[in-house]
């Protein structure tokens, strides 16, 4: 069983900064973020996600609100995940970035680069925005308002928006692939640094955008670092199915695990990637205690602190490791291969992971005792891809 | 003379893409694993120089239609590795090169705020402006700017960031578990941009960072470039090392600032400056001499012509005489993404010149391309290098020097280890750091 924990301010529950053992203050200092990973990586855990966005967090789905009670603000998640890299040895390190406004040129080479500064523990979370506000914060486009969710506009404008994030994670792709592993070959004999025979235009046209390529940055030492993709619905689905590494769904029981991870499966054949490694992982919130009333009270207390009940669009977990050992086990069974648990509060429910969860697992004989690879690809058992642009020109010899 | 010594300021170079780099030195490692930029940071940072620089270019450069490929080619994400780098470093400042015409002002104004926490106050931000289709053709728009227009596109950008980072005074966070008040201001990062290149609105979402904003450089060289830097840097990245070019530029730039109600003291003058040490004069220009013929190959030498000549010179002998043939002048140039086309600006006018020069001196095309290109700027043993790196500080060529070693990434250390310590001893740098952000180390106020 793969586990990763995903990291947000002081955890996923809108109160969790009133706890404790919540750093509040320091959620914008390196040193807290330091922790948080030396503390998964103690716990072995596959990675870590960092959450991010274009705007500040907000209470709505689709709008800001005007709250000063909740946690509001944060750091790039790129560069916290490059700032806490040279910090740690095995753990893979997985950023959100917004495909929606940015350029596939400039998060390729970050990503690429992510995975120098981590010796191969790169990956990213790719996520689309549409609110409207986070586009008025780049003037380029208006994104429409999402009025009633299931209406045809709204599919549309969905679908378009998820569309142009399967051809910038194309695009990134191709631009990590853009130099072939061995293409820098200082020849002192030629005077040739490299051989640019090696280094391939990538030509990608598209209808959002068109990018020429090659990287500025050579091929990165995973080759392809790890792509992931949160996703609820069949849209989502399918750019899990065309793009990622991993998918993150968000079923809540088993008949529901097996049914998205068949849908998932069927777009994967549809997209022609049948043979390739797809890790399929449910997120969950979760809030954990020795005593299970322990963590009722817990979420309680906190559903108190904010004025009303925390919901989410994942599965709530409350309960004792043990338990949640049990639950992640049953859905392994459905056919999931890992987990991300988003900690409900981080300074509590992290350790609860790395030194509740972990352990039993291990005494379960279902989680790694040590660190077995040295990077997240060898981590998930994913193999370093061939690639693309070296065998279109062995085939073509 | 009354007048006190000025303090040099010392910045080190991550050696780019360029010939100043030697990558068939055995010594030369590489110049994009993350040692190296580990290695080279903290060498900066024993020698307690003011910051490290990291150059940019956004797409790999072309001669004849294909990718240059005789200097060293490719290097790392300046954001993402400025940040790791902060993670094995303590005082030393950070500064990116990151252009205003292929980038969007949030997101960068996120970058360097965020670069500006994690770091504890150490980020700076040298704004350049590349506008050209080429480069254009890696981003989503394209190339879609006029060059008339790249500055006001710069100036309203940073304008526009700086809008951003004041978004946040400071105040608003105050995490009060008790009362449960995370915000005192529910409006923090409120902004509202209107203008000619950005009309944008919303809520900046990086509280304001221990610099307030980061240290903003400047490396245009044109009188619009001047004036850009005149108006709003703290620092220009200068090519003028030399000492009566160098005094030349920092008289017109500094003089430049009273107009904006700005003082000399406001604007540093870094340039760029690379550097041969031996244990004597002699044995540093041997050195020199043989660091010039390991840069400028003869397939360099031809490849550097063609920037003039603008024609396929690869069937010339490099050792042989100058072409005699005519530069074409039409608008398509063989060489794309390089700075040094737009430096010939009469390209007939150098042929004649070269031509002339070389037929006097009996120069080869390798010889004419190695003595009129970039000599290292300081020669000599670390007694010399120290006095004339001070003497060009105290006479106003510069306020001190952005250093280019010519092998990565050990190529800092002697400057380190011998001539540091020389410019210590004179009382013309620091023996530590006094403060904590770039802001302190290189003299400039913090911001109210
Ligand atoms: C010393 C120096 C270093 C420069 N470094 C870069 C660089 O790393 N990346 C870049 O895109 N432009 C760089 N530039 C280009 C300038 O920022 C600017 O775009 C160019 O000089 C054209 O502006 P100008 O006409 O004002 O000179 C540099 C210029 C100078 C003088």
């Amino acid at each position: 069983m793969h586990l990763a924990v995903a990291l947000d301010g002081t955890g996923w529950h809108p109160a969790s900064w009133r706890e404790p053992v919540a750093r509040p203050r320091e959620v914008f200092t390196a040193g807290y973020w330091a922790d948080l990973v030396a503390e998964a990586e103690r716990g072995l855990l596959d990675f870590v996600t960092i959450e991010d966005g274009l705007g500040p967090q907000s209470s709505h789905f689709l709008d800001p609100d005007e709250r000063t009670d909740q946690v509001r603000g944060r750091l790039d998640a790129v560069l916290v995940a490059a700032r806490i890299a040279p910090l740690t040895r095995h753990i893979g390190i997985v950023p959100t970035v917004v495909a929606t406004h940015t350029e596939p040129f400039h998060i390729s080479k970050a990503i690429a680069t992510l995975d120098y500064v981590s010796s191969g523990r790169a990956g990213l979370r790719v996520q689309i925005t549409a609110r409207p506000n986070e586009a008025a914060h780049f003037g380029r486009r208006t994104i429409p308002r999402i009025e009633a969710y299931d209406s045809p506009d709204t599919q549309e404008a969905v679908t378009e928006l998820f569309d142009e994030a399967a051809d910038y994670v194309e695009v990134v792709r191709r631009l990590w692939d853009s130099w072939e592993d061995d293409a820098e070959i200082r020849d002192v004999a030629t005077g040739r640094f490299i051989d640019r025979d090696k280094l391939h235009y990538i030509d990608f046209e598209g209808r959002h955008f068109s990018v020429k390529g090659p990287s500025i940055t050579p091929r990165p030492p995973q080759g392809q670092p790890i792509v992931t993709v949160l996703a609820h619905d069949t849209v989502p689905y399918r750019l899990v199915a065309r793009q990622a590494d991993i998918g993150y769904v968000t079923p809540h029981d088993t008949d529901q695990a097996r049914a998205i991870v068949a849908e998932i499966r069927a777009e994967q054949r549809a997209a022609g990637r049948a043979d390739e490694p797809l890790h399929v992982f449910g997120d969950l919130v979760v809030f954990l205690d020795d005593d299970p009333a322990e963590a009722v009270a817990r979420r309680e207390r906190l559903d108190a602190l904010a004025g009303e009940p925390y919901t989410s669009d994942a599965p709530i977990f409350t309960g004792t490791p043990n338990q949640l050992a049990d639950l992640l086990q049953e859905l392994a069974a459905a056919g999931l291969t890992g987990f991300r648990l988003r900690p409900g509060v981080v300074g509590h429910d992290l350790p609860a992971i790395t030194r509740g969860l972990v352990p039993e697992l291990q005494r379960r004989d279902a989680f790694r005792r040590a660190y077995e690879a040295e990077t997240l690809r060898g981590l998930l058992g994913l193999p370093r891809p061939a690639n693309r642009y070296a065998a279109v020109a062995t085939a073509t010899v | 003379m009354s007048k006190p010594l000025k303090q040099i300021h010392l910045a080190a170079h991550f050696p780019g893409v360029n010939n100043t780099t030697v990558w068939s030195d055995p010594e030369a490692g590489s110049h994009i694993e993350f040692s190296s930029f580990a290695h080279f940071a903290r060498t900066a940072e024993r020698a307690k120089f003011d910051f490290l620089f990291l150059a940019e270019g956004l797409r790999l450069r072309e001669q004849g239609g294909r990718i240059y490929d005789l200097d060293v080619v490719g290097r790392p994400d300046t954001f993402t590795v400025l940040a790791a780098l902060a993670a094995v470093t303590e005082h030393l400042g950070l500064t990116g090169t990151i252009n205003s015409t292929f980038n969007e002002p949030y997101e960068v104004a996120r970058q360097f705020a965020s670069l500006d926490h994690l770091s504890g106050g150490r980020a700076a931000w040298n704004v350049v402006t590349s506008w050209d289709a080429f480069t254009g053709e890696n981003f989503r728009r394209g190339g879609f700017l006029p060059q008339e227009e790249r500055y006001s596109r710069a100036k309203e950008f940073l304008a526009t960031a700086n809008e951003l980072f004041d978004s946040w005074d400071g105040g608003e966070i105050v995490a009060d578990q008790e009362t449960g008040v995370f915000l005192r201001d529910a409006k923090a990062g409120a902004f509202v941009h209107t203008g000619q290149h950005f009309d944008i609105e919303g809520r900046f979402n990086v509280p304001r960072s221990p610099q307030g904003r980061p240290v903003v450089f400047q490396a245009g060289d044109s009188d619009e470039g001047r004036e850009f830097a005149a108006a709003g840097a703290d620092a220009i990245f200068s090519r003028y090392a030399s000492p009566d070019a160098g005094r030349a530029f920092y008289t017109d730039v500094k003089n430049r600032l009273a107009k904006y109600g700005r003082r000399e003291d406001q604007l540093l003058i870094l340039p760029a400056a690379s550097f041969i040490l031996g244990d004597t004069d002699e044995e540093a220009e041997e050195l020199a001499h043989d660091v010039r013929r390991q840069q400028v190959s003869g397939a360099t030498a031809l490849k550097h012509l063609e920037f003039v000549w603008n024609r396929d010179l690869s069937s010339y002998d490099p050792d042989g005489p100058l072409p005699d043939i005519d530069p074409d002048i039409s608008d398509t140039h063989i060489s794309k993404g390089r700075a040094q086309v737009r430096m010939y600006r009469d390209p007939l006018a150098t042929a004649r010149e070269w031509r002339e020069l070389a037929a006097a001196r009996n120069w080869s095309i390798r010889d004419l391309v190695i003595e009129t290109g970039n000599r290292q700027n300081f020669i000599g043993s670390p007694e010399t290098v120290a006095r004339t790196v001070n003497d060009y500080v105290q006479s106003d060529a510069a306020d001190g020097f952005i250093l280019v070693p010519h092998i990565t990434p050990t190529g800092l250390d002697p400057f380190a280890d011998k001539v540091v310590p020389l410019l210590q001893e004179r009382g013309v740098f620091r023996t530590d750091y006094a403060g904590t952000t770039l802001r302190d180390h290189l003299g400039l106020e913090a911001l109210s």
